[in-house]
C-alpha cells in the first residue's frame, strides 16, 4: 500500500505540469464550471447486479440541490457549478460511499480539488469508489450443533444433562468430612441473601 | 476479585448491548413491512411506436418522476426521481429507443435508454433568461444518419446531436429579445423555422440553416393590438395567437417571408363569450383548441381570414394531442363528463362530424374530474384501428381505458401525501369469527414442523418457498379488527389533491377513499383544498358505540385569508359525518388535550385576525374550555419577520355579532431575532401525544438526574442570513447557527448555543428532555448531529434511588412554567456521513422502551440510530461505572450499520416524512414513511422483549420439553435401579 502511494506521488511529481484538469473546466458562456467524474462499482458484475440497479444510482450535489444519474460507463457530470466548496454524495443501493468535498477555486479558474470527507483522502482524479459494500440483511447462520445448544432450549437441556450426570460425580469425589463442614457453615450463616451475592457489596 | 467480577459484568453488559440493530433476515421481508411505488400526477405521456416498446408508455410527472409503465397492468418498468428543482418541461421519444427529457427550465437535456432506463447522455445549456422551453425532435429521423434535436431555452436555440448529446451549433435570440414560440423543420428541408414574439407587439419569423444555425432570413412585423404570448401552430406557414386582452384571435400567415395578420373577435366566433380565453397546447394540423371559462372549442382554420368553430365541449372535458395514424390522417381523443360517467370519443381530423369511437365508461366518483387524456392506437385483428386512452383524474390517479372498461388504475395521489393520522380498527365482536386461523391441530403441527426445518436450515428450496408463502399469507395481519398487540390500524392520509385515503397497516391496501374538492365545490367555494387532518373523536369509555372520526380542515382558496371549511369523516366507513362552512379563515389549528362528554376533541382555530374559535360548537365544550382557559397558551412563529410571539386567551371577541365560541388572544411575550445576523431556519416541538415514563434518570454511582420534561419546550434554530442558501455558497467565517431552547409559555430562553461555521439545512427532533439536530459543518465540510439534554437542577437534592424505586418519591410536586427553572444542559456533537431528508423519533405506548432516531438519508433510506449513540455523556475514557451503565465510548462520527436500515434493501424514493405510531405492545413502534413511495414497517428499538417473535419455534420448545421429560424418566429409572442395587448389596 505504502509503495503504491509512493508511486502515485512520483507519478504526480513527474506529470504534475501535464496533468490536465481531468476533473473540470469552465464550460460555455456560463459563469460556472463543470464537475465531471466517474463512479466505479467494482464487483457489481460478480455480485450479479443487473444493469437496472446500476441505472438507479444517483450522484447528488450539495445535499439535494442537484441530482444526476450515472451513464452506462459510470461517468457523471454537473454543469454550471459556481466556484466554492461543494459536497458530492453518491447513492447506490448496496454500497457505502464517502461524501466528497470539491473545492473549485475562483482565483485560479478551473482548478478543482477533491477529497473524501470520511477519511480525508485526497483524490487526484474524481474516481469514486465505494468504501464498502452494505449488507442489509442478517445472514442466517448455517445449521450447527453449537447454535442449537446456544439457544435457550439448548441451554436448558445442557444444564440438565450437566446436573444429572456431573453433580453425582462431583458429590462422589467430595470428601465426606469437607461436605459436612460446608453444610455446617451454611447453617451458621443462615440463608444467603441476594445482596451478599452482589459484587458491589462484598468489597 | 470483586474488580474482576465488575469487569466481567461490564463486559457482559457491553456485549448484550452491542447488538443494537433490529436487523432482519432476508426471508423476513414482507412479514411486517410493505412498500408501494408511485409516480405522482402525470404531466406528459408518450407512447413508443416502435415494435419493442409497444406495450409501454413513458411519462413525466409533477413529482419530477420519469417512468416507463406497463400498458397491460400499469406496473412500473423503470423509474427515476429527478432532483427537487429539476422539473421536467418536455419529453419525447427519438429514434424509437431513446427517451428524451428537457428539464430545469430547459437547461438540462437527457437521453434515456427506453428498455431499461439507463441514462445515455446528458447535456447542459446555459440559460440567461428564464423562459418557456421548447424541444423539437424531428419526426422523420433516420437511423443511420446523424440527427439533431432542437432545444430553445433561455434565449438560445441549440442543435444537439442525437448520438452523444454534443451541441452542434447554437444561436442566441436573447439579444433581439425574441422569444421563440415554435420551432419546426418541414420534412425534406434544410431550413428550420423559428417563430416567436419580440416584446408584446412584434411577430418574428426566422429561417435558419439546419447545418450551421446561420440565419438565412429574418422577418418581423408588428401588430398594434399586442399579443399575450400564447400561440398555436396550425400549419407550416400559419399560426394562431391570442391578443393582449385574450379576447381576440389573430391568425398569422408567414408564407415565403410575408407576414399577414387577421384579427377575429372571439365573441364573433362563439356565443356568450366572456372573460378570457386560452389556447390549449395541442398539435393538430389546421385545427386549434381554445379554452374559455365554460367550454373547450375546436376551431378549424380555413384561411387567414376564415375561422370556423367545429365543436364545443362543456367543462369538465379534456382534449388529447393529435395522434398520427398515417401520412394524412390524424386522430384525437376527447373525454367529457356525463353525470357520473365519462364519455370517451376519438375523432379523425378528416371526418369530425362522425367519431371513430364512442365509449361510455363508469368512473369512480371519488376521482373527481378529468384533467388530461393521452391516446394511443393499436391495430385490431381486422386491420382497423383501436384506441386506448390514458386518463389523468383530478385526484392524480392514472387509468387506462380500452374497449369501454377501465383496464387498470394507479392511485398516484399517494405520491404527494401532506398529512397523516391513524385510527384504531373496530373491536372483534364475540361470536363472529373473522377468519379460521388454523384448520386443525394436524395442519398446525405440520406448519410448525416445516418452520422448524426452516430454522434448522434443513429445508429444501421448495419447502422454503412453501414456508415463505405460508408466512405472507398469514390472514391474521390483514383482518379488519383490532388486535391484541395494536399492530393492525388504519393509516389515514391526506394527499395534495385533497383526497383522504385509509390504508390498512397489514398490507397497505386502500380501505376507503374520499375526494374533498368534489364534495365541497360550490359557488362560494371554488377551489377547495384540504390542509390537515386531526383526530376528532377517539371513543374510549363513554361513546363506545360510536365510530372514531377524523377532522379535515380545508380552505376555499389558495390565499391565507380564504374562508375555511371543516369536515368530520367516519374512520371506519369513510363517509362524511358532517361538514361546516366556517365564517372565518384558518391560520393555525390547535388540538387541545381536552375532550367533551362525547369524547370529541376540542380544537382551537386561529384566524387571520388572531382570534381563536372553539370547536365543536357546543355548550358542553365551552364549559370545559372556560375551566382550562387560563392554562392554554399559543405561540406563533413568523419566519419572514424572524419573530416568535406568545399569546394567552381572553373571553370575548370584537365581532359585530356576539359569539361565545370566539376568544381573543393577548400577546404575552415576543422574541425578536436580530435580522442582520439571524434568520429562523427550523423550529421543532415535542409531539403532543408523547408519553414519558420516568422523569428521573439514574446514572452511575446511584445518582439521580431529573429530566426537564415540559410540553412547552420549543426548539428554534437560526442561521446567518448569508448562509441561508445552499452548501457551497458561503465561507465558514460568514456562517453560524444558533440553537435556542425556549419555554413557549413564558418566552424564557432556557438555553442558547452558537455553532460557528455551521449552516443549514437543519432537521431537528424534540423528545422527552432532549433535542437532536442535524446541520452542516462548513469547517470540517461534513454533516454534524448535535444533542442537547436538559435537566432540572432545582430538584437535584431530592435524590434517593430507593425512594424512587419504591415509588415513595414525591414527583407529583407541581411544576410550573412560571417558576424560575434552574436547568442544567449537557450537549455533544458528532459527525454524520449523509445528508438528511427527514428525521423522527420512535414512540411507544408507555415510553419505557429506549428510543431510536429514524433518519431519512439522502439515499431515500430510513436508518434507525440508537439514541445512546447521541448521549452527551459519551466520553473517550469511561469509568467503570459508566461502562456498566452502557455508555458507549466516544467516537467522532456516528456509525452507520447497514442492518439498521429499517427500509432494508428498499428505497422510499423522494422521502419527505417519517411518522411513528406507538403500538399497544410496549416494545414496538409502527413506522410509516412517505415520499413518492410509501413504506410501512414495525420496529422494536430494544427488541421484542415483551412477546415472542413470529419465528419463535414452538416445535423446538415441544421437542425440548419432550426431551426433558424423557430425561427425567430415564434418570428416575436409573436411580431406582441404582437404589435397588444398593439395597441388594
Amino acid at each position: 500500500m505504502m509503495k503504491r502511494s509512493a508511486e502515485i506521488i512520483a507519478f504526480l511529481l513527474l506529470f504534475s505540469c501535464v496533468l490536465p484538469s481531468a476533473l473540470a473546466g469552465p464550460s460555455g458562456p456560463g459563469d460556472g464550471y463543470t464537475i465531471a467524474g466517474h463512479v466505479k462499482l467494482e464487483g457489481a458484475t460478480s455480485k450479479g447486479f443487473t444493469p437496472m440497479e446500476k441505472s438507479n444510482s444517483k450522484v447528488i450535489l450539495n445535499g439535494g440541490q442537484r441530482v444526476t444519474f450515472l451513464r452506462a460507463d459510470g461517468y457523471f457530470s454537473f454543469h454550471n457549478v459556481p466556484a466554492g466548496t461543494h459536497l458530492i454524495e453518491v447513492s447506490a443501493m448496496g454500497y457505502f460511499f464517502s461524501p466528497v468535498r470539491i473545492d473549485i477555486s475562483s482565483r485560479n479558474p478551473g482548478k478543482i480539488q477533491a477529497a473524501l470527507t470520511e477519511n480525508r483522502r485526497v483524490l487526484h482524479e474524481l474516481v469514486l469508489e465505494p468504501l464498502r459494500e452494505e449488507q442489509y440483511y442478517e445472514i442466517r447462520e448455517p445449521f450447527s450443533l453449537m447454535s442449537l445448544l446456544k439457544s435457550p432450549m439448548g441451554l436448558m437441556v445442557g444444564f440438565m444433562v450437566l446436573v444429572v450426570f456431573l453433580m453425582p460425580k462431583l458429590m462422589e469425589n467430595m470428601d465426606p468430612e469437607e461436605m459436612r463442614r460446608a453444610q455446617e457453615e451454611m447453617r451458621a450463616q443462615g440463608v444467603p441473601s441476594l445482596s451478599n451475592l452482589l459484587p458491589g457489596r462484598s468489597s | 476479585m470483586a474488580m474482576a467480577v465488575r469487569v466481567c459484568l461490564g463486559f457482559l453488559i457491553v456485549l448484550l448491548y452491542s447488538n443494537f440493530s433490529t436487523a432482519l433476515y432476508e426471508d423476513q421481508v414482507g412479514l411486517a413491512d410493505w412498500h408501494q411505488k408511485y409516480i405522482g400526477k402525470v404531466k406528459q405521456a408518450v407512447f413508443p411506436t416502435q415494435k419493442s416498446g409497444r406495450r409501454r408508455v413513458v411519462v413525466s410527472t409533477e413529482e419530477n418522476v420519469i417512468a416507463s409503465l406497463d400498458l397491460r397492468r400499469g406496473d412500473i418498468f423503470w423509474r427515476h426521481v429527478l432532483g427537487k428543482d429539476d422539473h421536467v418541461d418536455q419529453i419525447d421519444i427519438a429514434l424509437g429507443k431513446y427517451f428524451i427529457t428537457l428539464s430545469s427550465e430547459g437547461s438540462i437535456l437527457r437521453a434515456w435508454n427506453l428498455p431499461d432506463g439507463q441514462m445515455m447522455w446528458e447535456s447542459a445549456f446555459y440559460v440567461s433568461t428564464p423562459s418557456k422551453s421548447l424541444l423539437y425532435v424531428p419526426a422523420n429521423i433516420n437511423l443511420g444518419k446523424e440527427n439533431w434535436f432542437l432545444v430553445f431555452s433561455g434565449g438560445w436555440l441549440h442543435a444537439v446531436s442525437s448520438i452523444d448529446g454534443e451541441i452542434v451549433w447554437k444561436k442566441e435570440f436573447a439579444i433581439d429579445s425574441l422569444e421563440i414560440k415554435q420551432v419546426f423543420q418541414p420534412p425534406e428541408s434544410d431550413i428550420i423555422y423559428a417563430v416567436g414574439f419580440v416584446g408584446s407587439s412584434q411577430f418574428s419569423v426566422c429561417e435558419l440553416s439546419s447545418k450551421s444555425g446561420e440565419v438565412l432570413k429574418h422577418n418581423t412585423a408588428s401588430f398594434p393590438g399586442g399579443f399575450c404570448g400564447e400561440a398555436s401552430l396550425v400549419s407550416s406557414d400559419m399560426l394562431v395567437a391570442l391578443d393582449a386582452t385574450r379576447s381576440a384571435l389573430i391568425a398569422i400567415s408567414f408564407q415565403s417571408g410575408i407576414i399577414n395578420f387577421h384579427q377575429t373577435y372571439i365573441s364573433d366566433l362563439v356565443q356568450d363569450f366572456s372573460g378570457m380565453a386560452a389556447l390549449l397546447p395541442v398539435k393538430f394540423t389546421g385545427i386549434f383548441a381554445m379554452k374559455t371559462v365554460s367550454s373547450i372549442y375546436l376551431v378549424r382554420v380555413k384561411g387567414v381570414s376564415e375561422l370556423e368553430v367545429l365543436e364545443k365541449f362543456n367543462h369538465p372535458a379534456s382534449v388529447s394531442d393529435a395522434l398520427t395514424l398515417s401520412e394524412e390522417q390524424q386522430a384525437f381523443g376527447i373525454v367529457q363528463h356525463v353525470e357520473t360517467k365519462i364519455d370517451f370519443r376519438v375523432k379523425l381530423d378528416k371526418d369530425l362530424r362522425n367519431g371513430v369511437l364512442k365509449e361510455t365508461i363508469e368512473m369512480d366518483p371519488q376521482r373527481g374530474h378529468v384533467q388530461k387524456v393521452f391516446i394511443s392506437n393499436y391495430v385490431r385483428t381486422d386491420k382497423s384501428h383501436g384506441f386506448r386512452a390514458l386518463i389523468v383524474m383530478e385526484d392524480h390517479s392514472l387509468s387506462l381505458v380500452q374497449q369501454g372498461v377501465v383496464v387498470w388504475s394507479r392511485e398516484d395521489g399517494l405520491a404527494s401525501i401532506i398529512d397523516s393520522t391513524t385510527s384504531e380498527l373496530p373491536v372483534e365482536k364475540e361470536g363472529v369469527s373473522v377468519a379460521e386461523v388454523e384448520h386443525n391441530l394436524f395442519e398446525w403441527l405440520k406448519g410448525h414442523a416445516l418452520k422448524l426445518k426452516g430454522t434448522l436450515l434443513l429445508a429444501s428450496p421448495d419447502e422454503i418457498a412453501a414456508i415463505q408463502a405460508m408466512r405472507l399469507k398469514n390472514s391474521e395481519r390483514n383482518k379488519m379488527t383490532r388486535d391484541h398487540n395494536g399492530f393492525r390500524k388504519l393509516i389515514i392520509v391526506l394527499t395534495r389533491a385533497g383526497k383522504l385515503l385509509a390504508l390498512h397497516t397489514g398490507d397497505g391496501r386502500i380501505i376507503w377513499s374520499l375526494f374533498f374538492p368534489s364534495l365541497h365545490r360550490s359557488e362560494a367555494c371554488e377551489h377547495p383544498s384540504a390542509l390537515n387532518i386531526y383526530q376528532w373523536q377517539v371513543p374510549h369509555h363513554h361513546a363506545m358505540h360510536e365510530n372514531p372520526s377524523v377532522l379535515v380542515v380545508g380552505r376555499c382558496g389558495p390565499s391565507h385569508d380564504a374562508l375555511g371549511f371543516f369536515s368530520v369523516v367516519d374512520s371506519y366507513t369513510g363517509k362524511e359525518r358532517n361538514s361546516l362552512k366556517l365564517a372565518h379563515s384558518i391560520i393555525q389549528v390547535i388540538p387541545l388535550p381536552l375532550t367533551d362528554s362525547t369524547e370529541q376533541r376540542l380544537h382551537l382555530i386561529i384566524d387571520a385576525n388572531l382570534q381563536a374559535h372553539l370547536y365543536p360548537r357546543t355548550r358542553d365544550s365551552v364549559n370545559i374550555f372556560l375551566r382550562e382557559m387560563s392554562n392554554i397558551y399559543r405561540h406563533s412563529i413568523e419566519v419572514g419577520k424572524d419573530m416568535i410571539r406568545g399569546y394567552s386567551l381572553q373571553s370575548g371577541c370584537n365581532l359585530d355579532v356576539a359569539d361565545e365560541y370566539c376568544f381573543n388572544t393577548k400577546e404575552l411575550w415576543s422574541i425578536v431575532f436580530p435580522s442582520e445576523s439571524e434568520k429562523i431556519a427550523t423550529t421543532a416541538t415535542r409531539k403532543i401525544n408523547e408519553v414519558v415514563h420516568t422523569q428521573a434518570k439514574v446514572i452511575a454511582d446511584q445518582d439521580v438526574m431529573y429530566k426537564y420534561v415540559s410540553r412547552n419546550i420549543l426548539f428554534v434554530a437560526t442561521v446567518a442570513p448569508k448562509a441561508a442558501g445552499e452548501i457551497g455558497s458561503v465561507t465558514p467565517e460568514e456562517a453560524w447557527l444558533v440553537a435556542y431552547l425556549i419555554d413557549a409559555v413564558t418566552g424564557r430562553i432556557l438555553h442558547r448555543v452558537t455553532h460557528h461555521g455551521a449552516q443549514g439545512p437543519i432537521h431537528a427532533v424534540v423528545s422527552e428532555n432532549w433535542v437532536v439536530y442535524h446541520y452542516f459543518n462548513l469547517r470540517a465540510h461534513r454533516y454534524e448531529m448535535s444533542v442537547i439534554e436538559i435537566y432540572d437542577r432545582s430538584r437535584a437534592d431530592n435524590k434517593d434511588v430507593w425512594k424512587l424505586v419504591l415509588g415513595k418519591h414525591n414527583l407529583t410536586s407541581p411544576v410550573s412554567s412560571y417558576s424560575r427553572p434552574d436547568v442544567m444542559v449537557k450537549s455533544q456533537s458528532y459527525f454524520f456521513t449523509h445528508s438528511v431528508k427527514a428525521m423522527a423519533v420512535t414512540a411507544t405506548a408507555k415510553g419505557i422502551t429506549s428510543k431510536q432516531l429514524l433518519i431519512g438519508t439522502i439515499g431515500d433510506q430510513v436508518l434507525a440510530l440508537d439514541k445512546r449513540f447521541l448521549d452527551p455523556r459519551r466520553n473517550v475514557t469511561l469509568t467503570q461505572s459508566e461502562k456498566e451503565e452502557g455508555i458507549i465510548p466516544l467516537t467522532d462520527s456516528l456509525p452507520i450499520i447497514p442492518q439498521a436500515y429499517v427500509t432494508h434493501a428498499l428505497q422510499v424514493e423522494g422521502l419527505r416524512g417519517i411518522v411513528t405510531i406507538p403500538a399497544r405492545l410496549e416494545s414496538t413502534t409502527l413506522v410509516f414513511s412517505y415520499g413518492v413511495d410509501i413504506f410501512f414497517t414495525r420496529i422494536a428499538p430494544s427488541r421484542t422483549y415483551d412477546s415472542l417473535t413470529e419465528d419463535f419455534s414452538y416445535a423446538l420448545l415441544l421437542i425440548t420439553i419432550v426431551a426433558l421429560v424423557a430425561a427425567i424418566f430415564a434418570t428416575w429409572i436409573l436411580s431406582e435401579k441404582k437404589e435397588l442395587r444398593e439395597k441388594w448389596r
